[in-house]
């Protein structure tokens, strides 16, 4: 059943109706720049493509089919309505070029939605053109350096991460020309302040910081952080990814962060679309408004709205994407906050709690180990399964393959790293009560079945499309395309 | 209350369980002085899907699009309805990055399904699964080749034509600077649009390390002499990153056999393999590269592989570059793939098929060049870079200034092309125009008349402002 569409292709079928029917001349062109031979593509029929990609489609686990609990991810509910609402064709048609005349409509939803991210972070202005949150990350970062530069201060040239960051932030931080310091964490999970106070410095272009933590909880001496990094002349960059936490409730803007991004695809429930596309919104505090990346949406004083520039922002870092980011996904996170609208918005932060917070209490009474027993748990939590490792020799990975029989998407495993055999389990607000009960049933019973018969346990998944996959294999001997028979490519050759 | 199931009762009784007597206490670790009590009237309230739909309906009818004869990076290309159609399922929509490998079959199968498409239509041995637009495709490109190329030792110089998309050079320049690497822009040839060989060769002559990004079509819609250009930077040591347009790949030859070698690296914007203009995005980057180079490619890679029973599956690999497992060390801090629109896209080759795919591309170059021929049969309008070959798109001058018509078109509701008012050009203004197969005739002749009426209003006019055309 894993056919590949290539392996459906037929010489000479074709999808009829979906391309000019006739070959036109392109004689003009000269002989040496033209295709010696047609690229392999499938020759199939449309039904071939759709019952194809249909039963592909079946094989995916995903939110509109099941529970969904990968922790830092925010796997809510993609609402119907935001992606029928972006795909109007008054807004799918618009060239990004044309003038703001033809686009008028469009750019209102963009202000607006600046205007709302404005309001619900407490920064002072927020743009929307990084195409994922890494991509804010690193604007935010190319954002510090002009910063300090601008006021010559060019001898900072670190930045401060947490040892349970996202990998996204040394990543970021690299690209953005620094060196990264790690920030241990501290016994209840948090930021290490003695270590903090030690490596703040001269050198100190800023921290960046996921609040609450990737470890699942609240960083409580966040004002102390604030302080002491500012009084050294650093600045505070806020990671978003965990924005559901506590939205509606604490502004990164009154916690006295500098730079932002948002990730719209967790937070405010737009699709992820099996690995993207994503779309970050990005914001800052006044000082650091003069190097935001271009373009953004501006209103004239007649009331019309336009693009801003270079010619408006000399000190902008620069562009981020050929045109306006991912323009289409900020449409349907636009449609998501209007329809959740300002109470809305904070009760998402209530039941992303409540929910975390009772898995992880129900979780604990049926005898699982909380990494933080005694805080109280963020819009995920961390159950750390070394017990069950240590005394059934069955594992995290081992855990969330045998939910997938259960029918249930695992949560996310061995991240934060420096947590042993962990799951961070991130339910969302959108799920019920009963599919989180559901949940520990299912753990207990894959506890259970780790004393009865570990090795049950060990070789799962058993009803997925496939089981276990040779991951050292697919790493040693990489197939990584198709290719006709008789003329595969020799790796390494 | 949207998308939150909880009835009162559950809610009570799942604080029951926690112990507390209100929701507001699950956050009693957080400072009182950071919380606030609501949410300022800034944000508006909440309303139902039916009041937002006529919002929304509104503002899209307000924004009906004017005829397109604009391309710039971003084409008006037939979509078949099954893409959207399968791409909007549920499965595909609402499925997140594949690392549950048994759980995401589907998503990896159709990744590695796209991988082999890119890998064909670019001549090369390896793809990613893409990367988030054309212009940070080819700004990671350049990171990669640099990488390539040695630049802790070496510290290459990046050779960027001034004939790439200017958005794009400004992209590149974004992602460059605070790595601080050279960038030297190569100028073109004022009279054939091309890559300016009496500044390329001495300058390549003098290098023994460094990158040269060559576009084709470069953004003047031209045919640059790829092949030659290949050879001799690669004869000096340098990487070459061809940056193509993927429909023109049906008729061009791939970047992977450029020159003797092939080039390095391909990359482009994969929008017009079925994604919608959609006001600049989602859109999808692509990169193919050889295998000797795919440690060094960033992004997500899928990988065939077997499972416990020996069968076939799918699998992310390689992630050894990635940040979630190299962190600061990483080949980029790149995360996502824009999934949704390498579905797209491989629904889009799918149906084509490669003789489909040349179909369009034959009739978006014939298109173009009806459109070329009957702008240019008016009194005062020509080509700028005239008898070098072009394939979809083409750079006129006229008489009268370039923005000044293109307003006067835009009022008559024709988006008339891109205004290369950024370019210094010694006709002093010009336009470039495209048409896809999308454009008719008739809507090629309305162009034509209304711009002979634009001409005619515009003669003895001072230009500051459009004319009224009855």
């Amino acid at each position: 059943m894993s056919e590949l569409i290539f392996n459906r292709s037929r010489p000479g079928r074709r999808a009829g109706g979906l391309a000019p029917d006739s070959e036109e001349s392109a004689a003009d062109l000269p002989a040496s720049c033209l295709r010696k031979s047609p690229p392999l593509l499938p020759e199939v029929s449309e039904l071939d493509v759709v019952r194809h990609y249909t039963r592909l489609s079946q094989k995916n686990f995903s939110i509109d089919t099941h529970f969904y609990p990968l922790g830092s991810c925010t796997m809510k509910y993609n609402p119907r309505a935001a992606n029928r609402l972006a795909m109007l064709e008054g807004f799918l048609s618009g060239h990004p070029l044309a003038p703001v005349r033809f686009k008028q409509g469009f750019l209102e939803c963009v202000f607006e939605l600046q205007e709302i991210l404005q309001s619900v972070t407490g920064m002072s202005t927020v743009v929307l053109s990084p195409m994922a949150g890494a991509q804010g990350e690193f604007a935010g970062i190319a954002m510090m350096r002009r910063y300090h530069r601008s006021r010559g201060d060019a001898g900072r040239t670190e930045i401060l991460v947490p040892d349970a960051a996202h990998g996204t932030n040394p990543a970021s931080a690299i690209m953005g020309g620094f060196k990264v310091r790690e920030i241990p964490t501290d016994r209840e999970g948090d930021v290490d302040l003695g270590a903090l106070k030690a490596a703040v410095g001269p050198a100190t272009a800023g921290i960046m910081l996921t609040n609450p933590s990737t470890l699942g909880v609240f960083e409580r001496r966040i004002t102390d952080i604030a302080t002491l990094v500012h009084g050294a002349g650093g600045l505070l960059y806020y990671d978003g990814a965990n924005l559901n936490a506590i939205l509606g409730r604490v502004r990164p803007g009154d916690m006295r962060f500098d730079i932002l991004h948002l990730n719209l695809h967790k937070t405010f429930s737009t699709p992820h679309g099996g690995g993207g596309p994503g779309a970050a919104a990005l914001g800052v505090s006044a000082r650091l408004e003069p190097f935001l990346p271009i373009p953004f949406v501006g209103r004239d004083p007649t009331g019309g709205l336009r693009w801003i520039g270079e010619a408006e922002r000399p000190d902008s870092i620069g562009r981020l994407s050929a045109f306006m980011g991912n323009a289409g996904v900020l449409l349907r996170a636009y449609a998501y906050t209007r329809l959740l609208g300002r109470e809305g918005l904070r009760r998402v932060s209530a039941f992303a709690a409540l929910n975390a917070n009772y898995l992880a209490r129900r979780l604990e009474a049926a005898g699982f180990e909380l990494a933080f027993p005694r805080r109280r748990a963020s819009h995920e939590c961390i159950v750390t399964l070394r017990r069950e490792a240590r005394e059934y020799g069955v594992t995290a990975m081992d855990f969330a393959k045998r939910l997938l029989d259960h029918g249930m998407h695992a949560p996310t495993t061995y991240f934060p790293m420096l947590i042993p055999e962990c799951l961070l389990i991130e339910p969302t607000e959108t799920e019920s009560r009963d599919t989180l009960d559901a949940f520990v049933e299912a753990m207990v019973q894959i506890r259970n079945e780790a004393v009865t018969d570990p090795g049950r346990v060990r070789a799962a998944p058993w009803t997925t499309p496939v089981r276990r996959l040779d991951d050292v294999r697919a790493a040693r001997e990489p197939d990584l395309a198709w290719r006709p028979p008789g003329r595969e490519l020799a790796p390494g050759a | 209350m949207p998308f939150i199931p909880h009835t009162p009762p559950e809610t009570e009784a799942m604080l029951g369980t926690l112990g507390l007597s209100s929701l507001e206490a699950l956050f009693d670790e957080i400072p009182a002085a950071l919380q606030i009590e609501s949410l300022p009237e800034s944000v508006p309230e909440g309303v139902g899907e039916l009041a937002l739909g006529r919002i929304m309906r509104e503002r899209a009818r307000r924004d009906d699009p004017p005829l397109c004869f604009l391309g710039a990076g971003a084409y008006e290309h037939f979509i078949p309805a099954a893409v959207w159609d399968i791409v909007t399922r549920g499965e595909f929509y609402s499925a997140y990055t594949p690392y549950q490998a048994e759980a995401s079959q589907g998503t990896l199968q159709l990744i590695y399904e796209f991988q082999s498409m890119m890998v064909e239509l670019t001549g090369l041995e390896v793809s990613n699964a893409s990367l988030y637009d054309g212009a940070s495709a080819l700004a990671e490109a350049c990171l990669m080749a640099c990488r390539l190329a040695g630049w802790d030792t070496d510290s290459p110089v990046v050779l960027l034509p001034e004939a790439v998309h200017p958005a794009y050079r400004a992209v590149v320049r974004t992602v460059l600077a605070p790595q601080s690497i050279p960038i030297e822009t190569v100028p073109f040839d004022r009279r054939t649009g091309l890559l300016d060989a009496r500044w390329l060769e001495p300058r390549l002559a003098a290098l023994k390390a460094g990158v040269l990004v060559l576009p084709q079509p470069n953004f003047f819609g031209l045919i640059e002499s790829v092949t030659e250009w290949t050879e001799a930077a690669q004869a000096r040591g340098l990487r070459v990153v061809g940056l193509v347009n993927p429909t023109a790949l049906a008729l061009l030859e791939p970047p992977g056999r450029w020159g003797s070698r092939g080039a390095d690296i391909a990359c482009g914007e994969g929008q017009p393999l079925g994604a919608p203009l959609s006001s600049g995005g989602p859109y999808l980057g692509f990169m193919t590269t050889r295998f000797d180079c795919v440690r060094q490619m960033p992004g997500r890679i899928v990988g065939r592989t077997v499972d416990a029973d020996g069968r076939p599956g799918y699998t992310l690999t390689l992630q050894a570059r990635e940040q979630h497992i190299r962190r600061a060390r990483a080949t980029s801090n790149i995360c996502t793939n824009q999934g949704l629109l390498v579905t797209a896209a491989t629904l889009y080759l799918s149906l084509l098929g490669p003789t489909g795919l040349r179909h369009v591309a034959a009739a978006s170059h014939a298109r173009t060049r009806e459109l070329v021929e009957a702008l240019t049969g008016l009194p005062g309008v020509r080509r700028l870079f005239d008898g070098t070959p072009f394939f979809h798109e083409c750079a006129l001058t006229a008489d009268q200034p370039a923005p000044y018509l293109l307003e006067a078109l835009a009022d008559q509701g024709i988006l008339g092309g891109y205004d290369l008012g950024g370019f210094d050009l010694p006709q002093g203004s010009g336009w470039l125009v495209c048409a896809t197969e999308m454009r008719t005739a008739p809507e090629i002749a309305r162009y034509r008349e209304t711009l002979e009426r634009v001409l005619k209003a515009g003669r003895g006019h001072s230009h500051r402002s459009a004319p009224v055309i009855s």
